[in-house]
């Protein structure tokens, strides 16, 4: 990474080739969050096609509060030893020394998340200037939009993580997919408009109104807690999904873990869907949204 | 390929392989990026994810991904015994990386099992980890123009057997290879818009094999409203 910050986001080169490359391996999968190298064990034997390396899973920094960081390198370090499937894992938003010492240790994805406490309040890791891809949450298009003129190689719903409640994943997955739908119908000469409603750059707001797609993989997380939930985001347009607490929360991890791999390849199967939703014990508590304060929701950090 | 199949309706001309229904096995991986380029090349093809599907398929193609994750579930579904028929009636197969994985008869670092259809031995994420992915470009026994190689977490074929043909090496090691109906590589053609490994694997594919090889779907009749070709 050079500290000038001066890649200026090239969507055409071999580094960002491999890096959506890598995105593009991970579809149809579930990645998984982990603690330690044992739950990641767990989450590979399940089928998980990628695990997300982290101190504490959402639902627990909910609870216990304090700022939560970028887990420790000791604990990635063991995790990445244990599994063949690649290893991601979650900085602070705007941290990019975190994001160094996650690329000097060589994970294979990053993470900026707002599930950590965010580092800087205006200014989103300049994800161009490094070799190791990334992923951000988004919203709507418009944040979707500006995490990729950063260099984002994938997206995923914000969600809101640890809260075992899908609705929220389900929002911005349908807000993101309708926006696009909707510049699909524009004529050329309105999307400047749009663009700047948006907030997002000309560019890219043509290439959606073109293939009606995002141009990097959509992913879903942040609230899915049952393979039926994995499902929905599914159906929705998520090509994948991440899982958070709402596997090592429950009563039984392993099960659960599986069953709702399952379910994300076979999500329109739905008696697939429904054998992997018996016999599966508790998912997680969860939380109603509207019970959340709002300074407690995790989704607002980062813009 | 002076072996293919020619047929013509008098205005236009098809090869066989125009006519393949080709599956891509869509558990997990870029299955979307191979339908992309099959769709580009206009060739007709479905998402395999049960041995239903596999009904009316002529070749499959085993895409990217992971190869722990792809192999549950074959083994869940079945459809590992369907593949291993489908190989033993001479369907074409095609294995890129995570595919390559499981189409070799070895597998290092870690071992897993696999189905054993192609004489080599492979190790996992063998150049290292993401940050070792990278593009190159090498020749092929495909064309005469370099094409772009995408490897990413690629593994690395450390032996190749006596039946098995080297069409293209990189960095002194196998990338691209054929053992009879059966083609692998450890790239990702699927990421890039050059049609070659495609284009080929399709023409393999519509090969008469002489092994209980499905014959090519009957083309449309000259006399019939014109036949767009696909």
């Amino acid at each position: 990474m050079s500290a000038t910050q001066g890649n200026d986001g090239n969507y055409s080169n071999d580094q960002w080739r491999v890096k959506v490359g890598l995105a593009e391996m991970l579809k149809g999968g579930v990645i998984m969050d982990v603690t330690n190298a044992e739950q990641a064990r767990i989450a590979e034997e399940a089928g998980a096609c990628a695990v997300m390396a982290l101190e504490r899973v959402p639902s627990d920094i909910r609870k216990e509060g304090g700022v939560a960081r970028m887990a420790s390198p000791k604990i990635i370090r063991e995790i990445m030893n244990t599994v063949s499937i690649p290893v991601m894992a979650k900085v602070r938003i705007g941290h990019f020394a975190e994001a160094a010492v996650l690329e000097a240790l060589q994970v294979d994805f990053i993470d900026e998340s707002e599930v950590l406490t965010p580092a800087d309040d205006e200014n989103h890791v300049w994800k161009h200037d490094f070799k190791v891809p990334f992923v951000c949450g988004a919203r709507n298009l418009g944040e979707a939009l500006r995490r990729i003129a950063e260099g984002a190689a994938m997206i995923r719903t914000k969600g809101e993580a640890g809260s075992g409640n899908v609705v929220e994943a389900v929002r911005h997955m349908r807000t993101i997919t309708g926006e696009m739908r909707r510049l699909t119908t524009l004529r050329g000469d309105e999307l400047m408009h749009v663009a700047k409603e948006l907030a997002a750059p000309l560019d890219l707001v043509r290439e959606i109104a073109r293939t009606g797609k995002l141009p990097v993989p959509n992913f879903s997380a942040g609230g899915i807690a049952t393979p039926a939930d994995a499902a929905l985001v599914r159906h929705l347009g998520a090509e994948s999904v991440f899982v958070g607490s709402g596997i090592f929360k429950s009563s039984d991890p392993e099960k659960r873990a599986r069953a709702i791999v399952k379910a994300t390849t076979h999500y329109q199967d739905a008696k697939a869907v429904l054998e992997a939703s018996e016999e599966l014990g508790e998912a997680m508590k969860g939380l109603d949204i509207r019970q959340i304060e709002e300074k407690d929701l995790l989704q607002t950090r980062g813009w | 390929m002076t072996v293919n199949q020619i047929f013509s309706d008098g205005q236009d001309v098809w090869e066989a392989w125009e006519f393949l229904k080709v599956g891509i096995l869509a558990v997990q991986g870029d299955f979307d990026a191979h339908g992309a380029m099959l769709a580009r090349m206009g060739v007709e093809h479905v998402f395999v994810r049960t041995p239903r599907d596999f009904d009316g398929v002529d070749a499959i193609i085993l895409p990217g991904g992971e190869s722990t994750t792809q192999w549950k579930f074959l083994v869940e579904e079945g459809l590992d015994k369907s593949l291993r028929e489908h190989a033993a009636r001479g369907g074409a197969i095609f294995g890129t990386c995570a595919g390559a994985i499981l189409l070799a008869k070895e597998v290092s670092n870690p071992t897993q099992p696999s189905l054993g259809l192609s004489d080599i031995a492979v190790a996992r994420n063998a150049y290292g980890r993401q940050l070792a992915s990278e593009v190159r470009h090498e020749v092929t026994a495909l064309s005469p123009a370099p094409i772009e190689m995408v490897f990413i977490r690629a593994p690395i074929i450390e032996r190749t057997g006596p039946g098995v043909e080297v069409l293209a090496s990189s960095a002194g090691k196998a990338v691209l290879v054929r053992q009879g109906r059966i083609l692998i590589a450890t790239f990702h053609p699927e990421l890039t818009t050059d049609t070659t490994v495609h284009d080929y694997f399709m023409r393999m594919a519509g090969q008469p094999n002489g092994a209980g090889d499905r014959p090519a779907k009957t083309p449309a009749p000259s006399s019939a409203v014109p036949v767009e070709r696909r």
